[in-house]
């Protein structure tokens, strides 16, 4: 059906988490990277307000090989949980056959969850010396998985954009998720 | 004084050139230094506050003045004030502080002083929802303070747009010496996007006409009009003898309580906005040369329009837009030809608002208006927008 070629240009991505995880800088890292260093548009939203503050916090990212119109997630086609509140609150929002991404050592899923997609970003993060780094673990596997923008393009986005001394830092974490998905890919 | 083209410190240009992927808030504060802010006077209010918070850090840092007012009413005295000095300013607000605003509003329309407000919208009235967004400040914004005056008023649907119609609102603002308005909403305040930001030169600065004569000349009359029926601008301290006041004036500025002086000056500040209207009006117009429906929409709503009219046309619907980019001067003649084109069957007029952009649309067309609206708090859809297409 031509209706849908419009709606397929265009992929919902959600990350979600609790306060200080680092999830909308992984957002914007994502967004940036699209719109500035891969030829594709990208709207990049935040939950604002009161619930902004503690508890299940996210970062949504409208990715389109056309310009992005309509700049809301309302159901995500890729949605990374970092955190048990924000699976909660966000997996009945995700599109059926849509790509979940969680942290299973901090997300507990329910009995009847669809296949899914595991990744212990905080323990890889751990693994590379700094768990604050376990957003862009997760940010690299998302990547790794759906290819919604091309590898190089958020590395060069990450060195443009965090401080210089964590460069090395996040490009590290970013390999450790891209390379996981990479492997997972094979086997599969 | 041009402090604007002081010179800046280098680790802070005042025109960050190059692509960014930047916040509408953020990009109306650059677009604000881009076209030369001197002076911010402000009281910070969600969502605008992010517009404040950038300046308070970015414009210091390029030789201009910030200052955090008590209020909205004393934000607009104080750009008035500082404008009459020579300076571009700013200040921005949502719904609240907007309606505190009005008073001084209808003072800078009289005394014709150069201003530029930013007002981001968000679902009212009161304090409403402070978070959401809404569009219900459309015929405030034009007729909210009291008597009649007349506006320039822009409405960006995109963190581009902010950079760029902040830069138009201040150059008209100048030009035309009224009060200018960046009528934004929640949505495009708070979205972050890629934002183009031209090299300095391709910046394009309009400013106010200076007087011909030397300060003390006898023969300068500080209100008496060009052709164009704007006035030169004198400024503050410069030794011309100016006499500023809300009450109603002749052209030595002094107070003439006279319906003869009333009626010269009142038409003149409203006609040097409608005379104009066709250099000053902007639209976009988006597959309406065989439309039969055409959307008017504006702001973030003309972003669900445009998918709306993408998914009529693929379902054989003739679907066009009119997005109005200048709510006022309105972009009336431009709707007219539509409405008298014989092919346009019907307008539907999406707007978070209970029908303010519909009001202006029926005054211009004898067509069927379908209305669309949500009072805010949350966006309206491509596909609602697209049910009222096929409806």
């Amino acid at each position: 059906m031509q209706e849908e070629a419009v709606d397929n240009e265009v992929t919902e991505i959600r990350i979600s988490g609790y306060g200080g995880q680092g999830v909308v800088l992984a957002g914007q890292l994502l967004g940036k990277a699209a719109s500035l260093y891969d030829n594709k548009s990208a709207v990049f939203t935040q939950s604002y307000g009161p619930e902004a503050r503690g508890g299940a916090s996210c970062a949504d990212v409208v990715v389109s090989s056309a310009p992005v119109d309509y700049p809301l997630v309302s159901h995500p086609d890729v949605l990374v949980t970092l955190f048990q509140e924000a699976y909660m609150k966000y997996r009945p929002m995700m599109k059926p056959g849509g790509i979940l991404i969680l942290e299973p050592d901090l997300v507990q899923v329910k009995k009847d969850e669809v296949p899914h997609h595991r990744v212990p970003a905080t323990k890889i993060a751990e693994g590379l010396g700094r768990k604050i780094v376990a957003n862009v673990v997760a940010l690299g596997y998302l990547v790794g998985i759906t290819n919604v923008v091309g590898r190089e393009a958020v590395e060069e986005c990450i060195r443009a954009t965090v401080k210089k001394q964590t460069i090395d830092l996040n490009l590290r974490a970013f390999d450790a998720g891209f390379s996981l998905a990479a492997k997972e890919r094979v086997a599969s | 004084m041009t402090p604007a083209t002081a010179p800046a410190i280098d680790e802070h240009p005042r025109v960050i050139s190059g692509d960014h992927f930047m916040l509408g808030d953020h990009a109306c504060a650059e677009g604000a230094l881009a076209a030369g802010l001197d002076f911010y006077g402000g009281y910070p209010i969600t969502p605008s506050t992010e517009i404040m918070e950038h300046l308070a850090e970015r414009l210091p840092a390029v030789g201009g003045t910030f200052v955090q007012m008590e209020d909205e009413i004393a934000s607009v005295a104080a750009i008035i004030g500082a404008s009459v000095a020579g300076a571009r300013v700013m200040t921005a607000t949502s719904g609240p502080g907007f309606s505190l605003m009005m008073e001084n509003i209808g003072l800078a329309a009289i005394m014709e002083v150069p201003i530029v407000i930013v007002d981001v919208q968000r679902a009212s009235p009161s304090t409403g929802l402070p978070t959401s967004v809404g569009q219900s400040d459309l015929l405030q914004v034009r007729w909210g303070s009291h008597g009649d005056y007349s506006v320039i008023v822009y409405c960006p649907s995109s963190p581009q747009e902010c950079f760029d119609l902040t830069i138009a609102a201040f150059n008209a603002a100048d030009q035309y010496r009224v009060p200018s308005f960046v009528l934004m909403d929640e949505i495009v305040g708070h979205m972050t996007e890629r934002v183009v930001v031209p090299p300095q030169e391709k910046i394009q600065r309009v400013y106010r006409k200076r007087p011909s004569v030397p300060p003390g000349s006898p023969e300068f009359l500080p209100f008496k009009a060009d052709e164009d029926l704007v006035p030169p601008m004198a400024h503050a301290g410069e030794g011309y003898k100016v006499h500023m006041t809300g009450l109603t004036h002749d052209e030595r500025g002094y107070p003439s309580l006279t319906a003869q002086t009333h009626e010269k000056l009142i038409n003149r500040i409203v006609d040097k906005v409608r005379l104009n209207a066709d250099r000053i009006v902007r639209y976009e117009l988006i597959n309406t040369e065989d439309a039969e429906i055409v959307v008017v929409a504006l702001g973030c709503t003309a972003r669900s329009a445009r998918r709306a009219v993408a998914r009529a046309r693929m379902k054989g619907i003739r679907a066009g837009m009119l997005r109005p980019i200048t709510m006022w001067p309105f972009p009336q003649t431009v709707l007219k030809e539509l409405a008298g084109n014989g092919v346009v069957k019907r307008f539907v007029v999406p707007e978070i608002n209970l029908g303010q952009l519909c009001r202006e649309v029926h005054r211009h067309t004898a067509l069927p208006v379908t209305r669309l609206n949500h009072p805010g708090g949350a966006m309206i859809t491509p596909d609602q927008i697209l049910e009222a297409l096929e409806a």
